[in-house]
């Protein structure tokens, strides 16, 4: 078994191997509007490499964070469309 | 905001291949390498993961020398600013990385270029290297239907991850035609792949339809993506599936060469044949000085690193290996060179500024890349024009090369702490 860290998205845990990045976490808890956009599209990853700033979510109350490069750690607070 | 200030002899940004190898060849020719990137572990993307569990031969050769030398890593750190020359600013987390160097190597890698089509900005329409790495960093996509689209050999290399990781994979929509593959070739598929990674991957990739002359002309859903419509010739049908992995073929990341004042030529960092650009002690390596794939950024990253730290004479000796790996470069260019038609799939209400939400026919009236950010903010959101800007160099023809400091965005204590 890989280890595991456990995060809470949107309210819900998700279990997640070490050293995933919290766009997958997202992904994985079944959600696929990260944000809004300024016409109030819903929106989700595209680059994948910290780039496009579509997958930015709110970690832990620090809005803008774009979830392609912040790491999962045990009890992270995840909300997205903010 | 924290300080913290590094001292680097020499100095590469960038842990793709071109960036490890550069590090690696300073630290032998016996100067010291730090190399900064923004990503949590070194490896760019094409060696994204690689660090911990290496599944690529090269990927495993150079990550057992990286761990044998003295390479300073300053990992998860954005380069954003010239304060002055010889000094760069990084942005990690709570702190500024003051970095000061003798020597700068810049292996800033390239990015998936993107097309706007309709419905290509719902939720699951992603790169397909955007995908890929998405998997790689923990998304499940076991049973999940995924089409790949696009151009290039990256199409071909994330459907291989992707089947291994568990996926449905559909088909692949290559844009080029099989004409120009062959021409080239690049007949990856089908008879005469020549390269043993292209007969590896053919077999690998057996029973994936793998359809040339073939794009995505729009992708539906509600809130989320449900079906692709894919056109080949004059026949055009719907897929569903959960995923659309979509990029057309890769452009340089050139922002800091901008910033820097490096020339820049058709799109790429001008070097010479040291790898050394317009500027004093700046040199550039990999995709940055054009897209040319894995072999050419490993070599053009050597030979960076020993010029860098003075050792021309090996420098030298790789250079007919490079000669070799250019020539393949220029063949893969122009094999995937897009068609026009894809000029033709955006509509008059498709979004092509993603972070303002500028649509396609509030762009028809202008006539240059910064007339269109004067009146419709194309290009001025949290991305910096880094999507749409390839984009509308297809569409327009518009340069879209100016750049200012901070190259992106960062935490306002970024730019007035002391």
């Amino acid at each position: 078994m890989p280890e595991t860290v456990v995060v809470v998205v949107n309210g819900v845990l998700v279990t997640m191997p070490v050293g995933s990045m919290v766009s997958a976490a997202i992904l994985t808890a079944g959600v696929s509007s990260f944000r809004r956009s300024v016409s109030g599209e819903p929106r989700g990853p595209l680059c994948g490499m910290g780039i496009c700033f579509e997958c930015r979510v709110t970690v832990d109350f620090e809005m803008h964070v774009r979830s392609c490069q912040r790491v999962c750690e045990n009890g992270m607070d995840i909300r997205t469309d903010e | 905001m924290n300080k913290t200030d590094f001292d680097c002899e020499v100095l590469i940004v960038g842990a793709g291949p071109a960036g490890l190898a550069a590090a690696y060849r300073v630290t032998q020719s016996g100067s010291r390498a730090t190399v900064v990137d923004d990503n949590p572990d070194p490896g760019g993307q094409i060696w994204r993961g690689e660090k911990k569990k290496a599944t690529s031969p090269e990927a495993t050769a150079w990550f057992e020398k990286i761990r044998g030398s003295k390479i300073e890593f300053i990992n998860g750190a954005r380069v954003y600013h010239q304060p002055a020359e010889g000094i760069l600013l990084a942005e990690r987390d709570t702190e500024v990385c003051e970095l000061r160097y003798q020597k700068l190597i810049l292996a800033t890698g390239a990015r998936e270029r993107f097309l706007p089509f309709p419905g290509w900005t719902l939720p699951n329409v992603m790169g397909a290297g955007g995908l890929q790495s998405l998997v790689k960093t923990g998304l499940s996509i076991d049973d999940k239907k995924v089409v790949i689209a696009g151009s290039g050999p990256l199409l071909l290399a994330v459907a291989d991850h992707l089947r291994q990781s568990g996926a449905e994979v559909l088909l692949i929509a290559e844009q080029a035609s099989r004409a120009s593959l062959t021409r080239f070739g690049f007949n990856l598929l089908g008879q005469g792949g020549k390269t043993a990674q292209a007969l590896n991957l053919k077999r690998r990739l057996s029973g994936v339809k793998y359809l040339t002359g073939c794009w995505p002309n729009a992708a539906r859903g509600k809130d989320k993506l449900e079906s692709v419509r894919l056109q080949r010739g004059t026949k055009t049908w719907d897929v569903d599936c959960d995923y659309l992995a979509c990029g057309f073929y890769l452009v340089p990341n050139l922002e800091l060469a901008h910033l820097l004042g490096c020339d820049v030529t058709d799109g790429v960092v001008f070097v010479d044949e040291f790898q050394k650009t317009s500027l004093v002690n700046v040199y550039s390596a990999g995709e940055s000085t054009g897209i040319g794939g894995l072999e050419l950024s490993l070599v053009e990253g050597e030979i960076a690193g020993f010029a860098a730290a003075g050792k021309e004479r090996e420098a030298r000796e790789l250079f007919s290996i490079r000669q070799k790996q250019n020539k393949f470069a220029r063949a893969l260019n122009r094999a995937f060179e897009l068609r026009v038609e894809l000029k033709s799939l955006v509509a008059a209400d498709t979004i092509v500024c993603r972070c303002e939400d500028v649509r396609f026919d509030r762009l028809q009236a202008s006539d240059s890349w910064r007339a269109a950010k004067l009146h419709s903010r194309c290009g001025m959101g949290p991305c910096q024009g880094r999507i749409c800007g390839a984009a509308v160099e297809f569409l327009f023809g518009w340069k879209t090369e100016s750049v200012r400091p901070p190259i992106l965005a960062v935490k306002v204590g970024s730019m007035v702490s002391k």
